[in-house]
């Protein structure tokens, strides 16, 4: 559907070295984020990393300090509302005019955008179990967001941004939006998903990018990305296993004695990996099983590591706040242990 | 007793003792609230020190003038006196005492109302909310420990007031022409007086969900005890009649500072606010938290046809509050306009019987009937204003809330959602001030009064539009450029109020502070001719200022929490 209006090789969005500062705050530090024609994008990063902010710019609703951002091929604060038509945005957290019913609010929202698919509606009421009937002040976190999702999947556009959208819906939910994610995608629509929720990224997202105060760490496809990662292996071995321990690529080997012989479980590069099996041929194998690298280790991998800052930096005895939320330690760059963050 | 035992039995104790009462808390959600509110209240207190100060000593310089307070006690008498000021006690020998109470009175328990009711909203309604509440409930907070530390702090801020502003009186005033213990009267008065209507405000936050809602119905809840209060006291001077009795106003000036003191009015607003707040507290505890007593109705599954575009949600928003404040303003308007005939004779008997009031007047008596309706002019204009402001900072509220940016990222330019907003608010303050005008004049007109005609009042209407206009062009342009200074509009509003109730009071004001205020380029209604230069002037400044709103909301961020 879109192919016609937007130039199939155009990205869907285009940031380059995008700096937006509020007041003293860096929000965005030379962010780049590119989203490709018809392709589901991931958009990771912890609270305050600057997600929404990137997103906000996108809309047109900040204006960039500096940097070039490109919107379905137009400036995203100059051309607002014409590029506006073609995409349906999702916030974190919704809030609705509170005399207004569910209903009244999905109708609303989509006539901005045009016309309303009532059948397409009703299908979506239904999937979604939302009570339009409801006055908006009476709605959960969940059902107001299922109200900014209704009224973004019944239009039809060329670009959902979607920011968190997830944050406030129980495991079935997040399977009905994951499936009309999928649906957008079959039908060209190109989507920047942004989430902490890394399973929900990976069920569905092509690339991945993951920011960090203000800027992009990591992207790519999934593949690539979990080629600069780690595997975890573990495997039952009769002989003695010291010696993986030394090979390059590996770390935070453990080992169990158990009946049958020696439980190990380690981390391995994934370049690495030949090395550990032609090693591993030697010791006679029991049992192996290799897990591919969860997004959830990638992601702890680069907040990982100021975890570990923080608690190396904090003498009197760290508070939990420090692991929860790394970035509220500004200025904690260095890498210092590589242990303990990690797991 | 064992250590273990001895680390256990106070955890015990403290559940079975503290977890009984729904009052646990009180005392740091006090201390909590104090802090939180400290520049707020040190304000409030600040402004009515100062007003009480200022006014004794500005009627202190009239004073000083042989005659002249006695004239302004003559005048008193007449209705836009009574209308502007009490019930008249003290007219016969006005001192400067005499006329602080008898004219300052009504205005300080506005403001102290005011103050009283956005207070309690504040602290009770409002923050349940916005779920700020549910995380303090959730503590051990007893049920109605947010509601009574509402109060307590209230009454501590007005014990404050009250006493602070007694001492700025009498030592302005002097002991000898203002005694500390008429200063008291009338500063503990008032500020009793203004706490029934934060009791009632808080007896509005249990019923509704919404703390608009409450502030609304409570501030209406004054205009209809001001109303009583007019009227009762114009129907007999001085004094008042029984039906200003009804009004918790007159609770106040019925204690007579500085003229017979007399304590035991204020015992009816001691016994008001003690009901109210049973009242409040029995009502409290059978409703669910965050809940009303007047339940939520089902709603439309779909949108009507004609919701479509930001102008017609505008619109939904804005409508019930324009009915009823139409509603309101136009009854009480239309009472004023009966009235009317019932001026005349009262000046004819005036004049009449007191030489020195026709000497003072001259046989003109119409004048008196001009000034009867230009002070109510004034009132409805003020009230137009307010709505203006109210409704001006409706975008700043959808911004805020984060609805802005939901309509924004659809096809929505920020011009069309501000436009939306403002030609709603807009059109909605002509409307109202044209409803007060035109039911002034059927009000007139129904018992017979022709003169002004139709035609005046039309003319009076078309003067005030541009003036009230530029209320809320100014808090569209703070909107747009400073959002964090929108309250400047109420300042202005306040400023205009004084200038137009006192300005005449003061008799070394400098000219250029009486232009600050928009309604002083406005001819005099039903006295001066429609002045096409003062129109010209005042549209282009609320055009310039709306223009300046556009231009800036285009340009900025837009702000979330």
């Amino acid at each position: 559907m879109n192919s016609t209006t937007t130039g199939t090789t155009a990205p869907a969005i285009e940031i380059h070295d995008l700096h937006k500062s509020f007041g003293a705050v860096q929000a965005l530090d030379g962010l780049d984020l590119t989203v490709t024609h018809g392709q589901v994008a991931g958009f990771l990063g912890p609270n305050g990393a600057g997600k929404s902010t990137a997103i906000r710019v996108l809309l047109g609703l900040l204006r960039k300090d500096s940097g070039q951002v490109r919107l379905l091929g137009g400036d995203p604060w100059s051309d607002a509302v014409a590029l506006h038509r073609r995409l349906a945005y999702v916030p974190g957290d919704v809030s609705l005019w509170p005399n207004l019913s569910g209903g009244e609010s999905i109708d609303y929202l989509a006539r901005l955008r045009g016309k309303v698919d009532t059948k397409r509606k009703d299908e979506l009421l239904e999937r979604f179990g939302l009570d339009p009937t409801k006055k908006t002040r009476t709605y959960s976190k969940g059902n107001r967001q299922k109200v900014a999702l209704v009224s973004a999947f019944m239009s039809d556009v060329d670009l959902l941004v979607l920011d968190e959208p997830t944050s406030g819906l129980d495991p079935l939910m997040e399977a009905v939006f994951m499936e009309y994610v999928r649906e957008a995608k079959d039908r060209g629509t190109s989507v920047l998903l942004s989430s902490h929720i890394l399973s929900e990224v990976e069920k569905v997202c092509d690339t991945v990018t993951i920011i960090r105060q203000g800027r992009a760490v990591e992207s790519g496809t999934l593949e690539e990305l979990r080629h600069l990662t780690r595997s975890s292996v573990t495997t039952v071995v009769a002989g003695d296993p010291a010696a993986l321990s030394a090979l390059p690529g590996v770390h935070d080997v453990a080992t169990v004695g158990t009946d049958e012989g020696t439980r190990v479980t380690f981390d391995v590069d994934n370049a690495q990996i030949g090395g550990v099996l032609t090693a591993l041929s030697t010791l006679d194998v029991r049992s192996f099983t290799a897990a591919p690298p969860s997004l959830e280790e990638l992601f702890l991998r680069h907040y990982g590591e100021d975890v570990s800052d923080a608690a190396a930096g904090s003498d009197a005895g760290s508070d939990d706040g420090t692991h929860v939320r790394p970035d509220d330690r500004p200025g904690k760059h260095t890498r210092a242990g590589s242990k303990a963050g990690a797991r | 007793m064992t250590a273990t035992l001895e680390r256990t039995a106070p955890a015990a104790s403290s559940a079975a003792g503290r977890g009984g009462s729904t009052l646990t808390g009180t005392g740091s959600l006090v201390r909590f609230i104090l802090r939180r509110d400290r520049v707020r209240l040190a304000v409030w207190t600040g402004s009515l020190v100062l007003f009480y100060a200022y006014f004794t000593a500005a009627l202190g310089i009239m004073g000083e003038t042989e005659g002249a307070l006695q004239a302004r006690g003559a005048l008193m008498e007449t209705p836009s006196g009574i209308v502007m000021g009490g019930p008249g006690y003290g007219v016969e020998n006005y001192t400067v005492g005499a006329a602080m109470a008898n004219e300052g009175t009504v205005w300080v328990v506005l403001a102290l109302a005011l103050m009283s009711i956005l207070h309690v909203v504040r602290h009770t309604r409002a923050e349940e909310e916005s779920s700020r509440s549910e995380l303090v409930r959730a503590a051990p907070v007893g049920r109605h420990a947010p509601a009574v530390a509402a109060v307590a702090t209230l009454v501590l801020v007005n014990a404050v007031i009250a006493v602070v502003s007694a001492l700025a009186m009498t030592g302005v005033g002097g002991a000898e022409e203002m005694p500390l213990v008429d200063s008291l009267g009338m500063t503990v008065g008032s500020g009793l007086s203004a706490m029934v209507f934060g009791a009632i405000a808080l007896v509005f936050c249990q019923l509704v969900e919404h703390g608009r809602g409450a502030t609304g119905r409570s501030v209406a809840v004054f205009g209809l005890a001001f109303a009583i209060e007019v009227a009762g006291n114009l129907r007999e001077v001085p004094g008042g009649s029984t039906l200003s009795w009804f009004s918790p106003i007159a609770w106040a000036q019925q204690t007579r500072a500085f003229v017979d003191l007399r304590w035991w009015p204020m015992a009816l607003s001691v016994v008001a606010i003690v009901v109210l707040l049973v009242a409040a507290s029995m009502l409290a505890s059978r409703r669910d938290f965050g809940g009303g007593m007047i339940a939520t109705r089902a709603g439309r599954p779909d949108a009507r046809e004609s919701l479509r575009g930001p102008l017609a949600l505008a619109w939904l928003q804005q409508r019930t509050a324009l009915l009823w404040s139409c509603l309101g303003l136009g009854l009480m308007w239309l009472a004023s306009g009966t009235l009317i005939p019932e001026i005349g004779d009262m000046i004819g008997d005036l004049v009449v019987e007191n030489p020195a009031m026709q000497a003072f007047f001259g046989g003109d008596t119409s004048q008196l009937e001009a000034a009867f309706l230009g002070a109510i002019m004034l009132y409805g204009a003020l009230c137009a204003a307010a709505y203006a402001i109210v409704m001006g900072l409706r975008p700043k509220a959808e911004e805020t809330t984060a609805r802005a940016e939901v309509v924004l990222s659809a096809p929505v330019s920020r011009g069309r959602w501000l436009g939306a907003q403002l030609l709603v608010a807009g059109a909605g303050t002509v409307v109202l001030l044209a409803v007060g005008v035109y039911a002034l004049w059927a009000g007139a007109a129904s018992v017979g009064v022709t003169e002004p005609g139709l035609g005046t009042y039309t003319e009076v209407l078309v003067s005030y539009v541009p003036a009230v206009l530029i209320y809320l062009g100014l808090t569209a342009a703070l909107f747009a450029w400073i959002p964090r200074a929108t309250a400047a509009g109420w300042a202005l509003l306040a400023y205009t109020f004084v200038i137009g109730m006192f300005g005449g009071l003061i008799e070394d004001l400098p000219e250029a502070a009486r232009w600050i205020s928009p309604f002083h380029w406005v001819p005099e209604p039903f006295v001066a001719d429609f002045d096409a230069g003062s129109f010209a002037g005042l549209t282009a400044v609320a055009a310039g200022l709306l223009v300046l709103a556009f231009v800036g909301f285009r340009r900025r961020d837009l702000q979330s929490t």
